[in-house]
Formats: structure tokens, sequence, C-alpha cells
């Protein structure tokens, strides 16, 4: 077969879209049923999100009469797009190492961006002032967590002797340092930031803005941004797990590894989410850039001393 | 497609308050509470009439009260189902002639949309489980 089939392949089934969604929806699935249990309640049906979105599917489409049309409708398929493609690079990546470019984990870092972004355009055109408001704070959230996260990306890539490549960073046996722990703590609270969760959900508030930056959005706009989350929360771990945790290995019980990896990371963010309360976006922005900042130019700082002077724990 | 098919497997609700005295509006947050957690048929309560499936009105609809409510059943996506819940949406119970009161909230909704879908969950106020078996029954006749 040629690489003509392969490429569309890759894209809209394996790795790619019919297989993210499929773990996405029982991802998001067990997003809904640990935070039930940690409530002491019984939670939704397996199949919640799939029905979510076929419901959804059905339904009429609003689109306010202020709004800019064509941004409107089009932000969301650009945001899962972007997913998308993170999530079939980093299935290609893990599958099959020898297919990757040098420089994929800047690609992946700009990818991630995507659906942040198209959040922001679609709440702008959409007119209203609840949408605004999350718009801005999104905007402002961006912003703080950006900086922590590549800075987390550079203490790895240092500690890995400077590989840009993700198949080669992922390849290596994860290293156990101090600078590795703060990078990876840090990455987690960014990776938590950009799914929207609890304590920084702070764009979707539902107490304060009604959905924030989702207002004005329903029936099958809604449903491709319910993909587009559900997408995003087998990617954004499954990075984490293949920069931080040694990454897929080959084979059944390295496969098994990365899955229990995979499933750790998620169980993370989910007790994160349930433990804590909603912050405001000023205090958001202060753990981001301050204490997130200096957490992680120590980190940057003895990953360097380790790398130069050889010593495997800093 | 049967679409309605999956509307009654995840209906998304919005609470609508029309002059209620906030008692019907407690037992619903009840309903949300780990006792009786209506997120097992997949009932999510909604912030805004966007994604809203089905619309939770409470109290008598008055005056004030009675143009919010039906721009608000304008902007939720059809099909959608308002459950009246109390004795005061599904009839006007004891304010019924008073001075503030626009009508019951059926005939009002009636006049906005004759295919309007309406339940009618009675009570002062309804129990929890009156509420999950009145939104349970309502969406598997639909």
């Amino acid at each position: 077969m040629t690489e003509a089939f392969w490429i569309p392949f890759w894209i809209l089934v394996f790795p790619g879209f019919l297989f993210t969604l499929g773990l996405g929806l029982v991802a998001s699935y067990l997003v809904r049923k640990v935070s039930a249990l940690v409530q002491y309640r019984v939670g939704p049906p397996v199949m919640q999100p799939f029905y979510d979105i076929m419901k959804l599917l059905g339904k009429e489409i609003l689109i306010p009469q202020d709004a800019q049309q064509f941004v409107f409708k089009a932000a969301p398929l650009i945001g899962m797009a972007g997913v998308l493609l993170l999530s079939t690079m980093l299935g290609v990546n893990a599958l099959w190492p020898e297919r990757t470019f040098v420089g994929d984990i800047i690609v992946a870092i700009y990818l991630m961006v995507l659906p942040s972004l198209a959040l922001i355009l679609g709440a702008s055109a959409s007119a209203s002032p609840h949408a605004a408001v999350g718009a801005a704070r999104e905007m402002k959230l961006v912003m703080s967590y950006e900086l922590g996260l590549v800075l987390a990306f550079v203490v790895v890539i240092i500690r890995t002797g400077g590989t840009l490549s993700l198949a080669a960073i992922g390849g290596q046996a994860p290293v156990i340092g101090i600078s590795n722990f703060i990078a990876f703590a840090v990455s987690l609270l960014c990776i938590q930031a950009k799914l929207g969760y609890v304590p920084f959900d702070i764009a979707e508030a539902e107490t304060e803005l009604g959905a924030g930056v989702l207002m004005e959005y329903s029936g099958p706009l809604l449903a491709v941004w319910e993909v587009m989350h559900a997408m995003m929360l087998v990617a954004l771990p499954m990075f984490l797990v293949m920069v931080f945790l040694g990454g897929f290995g080959a084979g059944g019980l390295g496969l098994l590894g990365g899955v229990l990896k995979y499933v750790l990371v998620l169980v993370l963010i989910i007790l994160i989410k349930n433990t804590n309360p909603r912050v405001r976006i000023d205090q958001a922005m202060k753990f981001f850039w301050v204490y997130c900042g200096i957490a992680m130019v120590v980190a940057v700082v003895l990953a360097t001393i380790g790398n130069i002077y050889g010593i495997a724990r800093l | 497609m049967n679409w309605i098919r999956w509307l009654k497997k995840s209906p998304w609700v919005f609470h609508v308050n029309t002059g209620a005295c906030n008692n019907c509006d407690i037992e619903i947050v009840d309903c949300l509470a780990p006792k009786h957690d209506i997120e097992r048929f997949g009932i999510k309560l909604v912030g805004t009439p966007r994604h809203a499936d089905a619309l939770l009105v409470t109290g008598v609809g008055t005056r004030q009260a009675v143009p919010r409510l039906l721009e608000i059943y304008r902007q939720v996506p059809k099909p959608c189902v308002v459950f009246l819940i109390g004795a005061c949406a599904t009839g006007t119970g004891i304010f019924a002639g008073g001075y503030h009161v626009a009508g019951p909230v059926d005939e009002i909704l009636k006049k906005e949309d004759p295919n309007a879908i309406i339940a009618y969950v009675p009570g002062c106020p309804p129990k929890p489980e009156a509420m999950i078996s009145g939104i349970i029954k309502t969406l598997s006749t639909l």
C-alpha cells in the first residue's frame, strides 16, 4: 500500500479520529464516573458521553443574530482539527517511532494551543457578553500557563541531551530526578488548565458565566466541541506519558505499561479536579507566573547543572 | 434516524424560576445531590438555554417573569420539553386570580408555540422522587 492510502487512514481511523474519539468517550465517562464516586453518587451509564453527542447532533443549530457567522461555525472545526492532528501525530509516534521527524515536540506544543485559540475565536464571534468574559479569561489563562509548559519540555529536552524528537524522548527510560519531578508536576497542572478542569475552569465557570465560552453554541456545533474535549482527554495525557514517563513501549507488555501510565495520569487529573475549588483568574495568573515560573526556572537550572556535571539525581 | 431516541437518554435541563417561592427550586437542587443523583439517567443541569433539552419551570408566571420565560423558551433549540414543576406552575395554585399573575404558564407557552411539549409535576413542593418519576415517565412516552 502507498503513503496516499495510509496517511488518510492514520488521520481518520486508527491513531486518529475514530480511535481517539472512542477512547476519548471512554475517558470522559471515567471522568464523570470517578467524580460521581468521589461525591458518593452513582454516576452516569457507560455510554452516556456517546448518548450526549448523538443527542446534540439531532438538535437545532441556533446562531445569534449579531454573531460573526463564518468564524462562529468554523471555530469548533479548527479546534477539533488541531486535536486530531496532535493525536494522530502522537499515535504514529508511539507505534512507528521510525516514521517521525526531528522537531515534532515543537509542532506538538503549537498544536496544543489550537483548541484554546479556537475557543477564544468562537466565543468572541458569538456576540454574547458572557462568552466575551469567558474569552478574556481563556486568553489570560493561555498566556499564563504556556510559559510553564514550554519550560517543562525544555527541562526534558536538556535531560535527554538536546533531542528534539518525541520518539527519541519517549524511547528513553524515564529519568528520576528533582528537575524532572518538578517539570512533571507543573505540566500536569498546565494540562489541567488546558482541559478546562477545576481549579482552572475559570473560562467556563458555570456558576458565574453560565457556560462561558460555549454560551451560544447549540446542537451539532456543541457536539463538535464535546468531541474536541473528549479527544483532548486522550491526546494531552498521552503527550505527558510520552514526554515524562517513558512512553508506550513496543510489544504487549510495554503497551500495557503505557496504558497503565495513561490511566495513572488521567486519574491524577480527575482527583485534582475533584479536590480543589475554582480559583479566580488573577490567582491563576499569579500561580502560574510566580510560583510555577520560579519552580520551572529552578528546574531548568538544576537540569543544566546535572547535565554538565553528570549528576543523574538533579 | 430517530433523534428523539437519543434525547431520552441525555436530557440536559435548564431551570427557570417564574416567581416561585424557592421551595420547588430547593427540591430541584435536591435531585442533583448524592441521595437522588439524577446523573444516573444522564440528566445534567446546564447553565444556558442553548444547551438545554428541557426547561424546569417553577412558579406561577408573574407579569414580570413571563416575557423572560418566553424569551428563554425561544432560545432553546428544538425539540425540547417543558416541565412545569409544582402547584403554582401546573395551575396557578393559591395565587389564582392574583393581580400579579399573567396566567397559567402552560396557556402562555401554548400561545407562543402551539406544538410545545408540556409535562406537569404537581405538588407543593413535589418530592424529588415525584420529579424524577415525572421526568422519566414523560421521556418514555415521547
